[in-house]
């Protein structure tokens, strides 16, 4: 079976309104850099369906506006962890929201990173900068169930050491049995590290081609170099897994905000294979 | 017609079986909207009486021209599709969300938003729009959904077309000039001929029948019937435009590198007229508004067009507008509308009402772009059947 069959898609949205925010607070936050903020969410009543790792959720701050932000990771109790990167007026919102601030939450939307395509391979997981959000909850689950792959490795881009995201998380995940590599655009004489954009790793690292699983999130432009690396190597375009970007506004596929050619990315992405993905991000301004 | 869903039964009405028609649905609780005449247009509003409809009144079409005329004779429904399209009642150009308000904690919704949603009794709807209003549905029409409540209340009087505007193709969009759906309650034909005004009514569900026992009618005499065929029939043959419907998917997908989308980018205003005339076009943005204390906030839903430069706008470090250039933005309506709406829903987005081609301040036709869209196709790779 290849990715694209696997690929999670979950159950139609169950509740009658899902323009209805379910209500969160703040339960704790944490800077990951200088412009990017992680919140725990903790649901008040009833929470939103667990998210698939992959999935997003629409943030919303009270009387500013609605975003969507990927998940980053699902707590016991339903708490949500999501990272959110200071781009306008409402994720600067959110990116202030103290402990105890609340926050109305919709979502889960889209589709999620298929793990059981990976199962028994090597799983690559690719990350540019703020592309590590939606990838963490993945390599969460895989290293849960370590045994189930093979080599888990995961290459992560980031402009400068500073910038990286889950900095201090990257060796416990080494400890759990990932092969972590990072690499920046721009360090000191004392970086260590690699220099460059991930795709550049890509030769280091894919080794079993035909079995090897990739699961890709930065931006477009690397993506599509990184994507071309790993064909070049071998790895089928169906087992090449790509999450995009586009103006996500209902999630529910009514607003048609999100609209790459055929797609409605909202629904039938953000994750896609490259195979699906490569002649929509040939066309400019498609 | 699908004759299976409709009751093999035909009357015939007048004018005073139209004033009845039009009291049993008040008396039935419907707010019975219709065309009528307002501010130089036949627009669609809630009617206070049969009467209002556009008696005698016609249309002259163009490309980005509108008039109305007098026509020699007092038909009701003597005209083609003017500025709106049924989706504002059942779609509505603004609607709230959801209100909430500040509390303790946080803030909580108010659950005020739970109104009755309003029983409509659409009077007029043309076999094109009827489609029209299917192609929402497949959009739209979610179990749950204020979309989907509004819809189950309606009742729907369409009537079949035998006065083709200048700019109609619906008869190459396979959706008219007769009705091809199921989905209506009552079809009216009408007919001003030496046998008088008159409208032959056929049944297409339970709730038509129950409406038509509270109508003067009289039986629908063979003769009649027949003439009102000829006239749908003799409608096809008049239509002011024809779209070859097949391939235009394909055509579309061929097509994103056309040096065409250049020439209707000289032309395009990027207004997004006719994605508001397009009764079928659905897009729509938020708005979040709070009042001047920040007590109160509310989320509304606008119709949005894929014109605005805003529309495919993302934020951050590769952020800005996808869609940038207007060139990509009216290849992003014409495709969607002919091309990956198939892909999306099954099947095409255009009923061939022509209101775009009308609405467009630079006159601007599909039916030409699409033609242009085939020659450029067939000079860059040759005839179709080489493909």
């Amino acid at each position: 079976m290849t990715a694209a069959q696997q690929r999670a898609v979950p159950a139609a949205a169950s509740t009658p309104e899902p323009m209805w925010p379910a209500r969160y607070v703040v339960a704790g936050r944490r800077h990951e850099t200088h412009d990017t903020v992680s919140l725990m969410l903790r649901p008040v009543g009833n929470p939103i369906e667990p998210p698939l790792p992959g999935q997003f959720t629409m943030l919303y701050a009270y009387g500013v506006g609605e975003v969507p932000i990927s998940v980053s990771g699902v707590g016991r109790s339903h708490e949500l962890l999501q990272t959110i990167y200071m781009a306008g007026a409402v994720t600067r919102a959110l990116c202030a929201a103290a402990p105890g601030d609340m926050i109305g939450v919709r979502g889960p939307f889209g589709t999620g990173w298929p793990l059981s395509a990976a199962e028994g391979r090597d799983l690559l997981v690719v990350a540019g900068s703020i592309g590590l959000a939606p990838l963490r909850q993945a390599v969460l689950t895989a290293l849960a169930h370590r045994a189930s792959y093979n080599r888990v490795v995961l290459l992560v881009g980031a402009r400068s050491p500073d910038r990286l995201l889950f900095a201090r998380e990257l060796d416990t995940w080494r400890r759990r049995g990932a092969d972590v590599r990072v690499t920046v655009y721009a360090a000191h004489a004392d970086w260590k590290g690699d220099v460059g954009t991930v795709a550049g790793l890509i030769d280091k690292v894919v080794r079993d081609p035909a079995r090897t699983v990739a699961f890709v999130c930065c931006a477009e432009i690397v993506m599509r170099f990184t994507a071309r690396e790993l064909l070049v190597r071998g790895v089928a375009a169906e087992n090449i897994l790509v999450s995009l970007e586009r103006n996500m506004k209902c999630g529910t596929a009514l607003c048609g905000h999100c609209q790459l050619g055929p797609l409605l990315l909202c629904r039938d992405g953000p994750v896609v294979t490259y195979a699906e993905a490569a002649p929509l991000a040939a066309k400019k301004e498609l | 017609m699908d004759v299976t869903t409709a009751i093999p039964i035909s009357r015939l009405i007048d004018s005073r079986g139209l004033a009845d028609l039009y009291d049993a649905l008040v008396e039935e609780g419907y707010h019975v909207i219709g065309p009528t005449v307002q501010d130089g247009a036949i627009v669609l509003r809630e009617l206070s009486s049969a009467a209002e409809l556009p008696f005698g009144w016609g249309v002259r079409l163009e490309p980005g021209g509108y008039r109305l005329r007098r026509r020699d004779d007092t038909a009701a429904f003597g005209h083609s599709a003017g500025p709106q399209s049924w989706k504002r009642f059942l779609h509505p150009p603004r609607e709230r969300l959801w209100s909430a308000t500040r509390t303790d904690d946080g803030f909580e919704l108010d659950q005020a938003g739970d109104d009755e949603p309003p029983r409509y009794a659409f009077l007029g709807v043309r076999p094109c729009d009827l489609r029209a209003i299917a192609v929402q549905d497949r959009v739209l029409a979610h179990p749950g959904s204020r979309y989907a409540a509004r819809r189950a209340r309606l009742f729907v009087i369409a009537v079949n077309c035998t006065e083709p505007g200048e700019t109609c193709f619906c008869a190459s969009m396979g959706t008219g000039p007769g009705v091809r759906d199921p989905g209506y309650d009552l079809a009216l034909t009408e007919l001003v001929d030496d046998g008088g005004h008159r409208f032959l009514v056929e049944v297409g569900s339970q709730q038509g029948l129950d409406i038509m026992w509270q109508v003067r009618t009289k039986r629908a005499d063979e003769a009649t019937v027949g003439r009102a065929r000829s006239a749908v029939d003799a409608a096809a043959g008049r239509m002011g435009r024809q779209m070859q419907a097949d391939g235009l998917r394909d055509l579309m997908a061929d097509s994103h590198q056309a040096a065409r989308w250049n020439d209707v980018a000289a032309r395009c205003l990027s207004c997004g007229n006719c994605t508001m005339a397009c009764p079928t076009c659905f897009c729509t943005t938020v708005e979040d508004t709070t009042d001047l204390t920040g007590e109160h906030a509310e989320r509304w839903q606008l119709w949005d067009s894929c014109y605005d430069l805003d529309f495919s706008y993302l934020t951050g470090k590769h952020g800005g507008s996808v869609r940038s250039s207007a060139k990509s933005r009216y290849r992003q309506w014409l495709t969607h509308k002919l091309g990956t709406w198939h892909d999306q829903f099954g099947e095409s987005g255009c009923v061939g009402c022509g209101r775009c081609i009308v609405w467009c301040p630079t006159g601007i036709d599909l039916t030409e772009e699409v033609k242009a869209l085939r020659t450029e196709r067939a000079q860059r790779f040759g005839p179709e059947e080489q493909l």
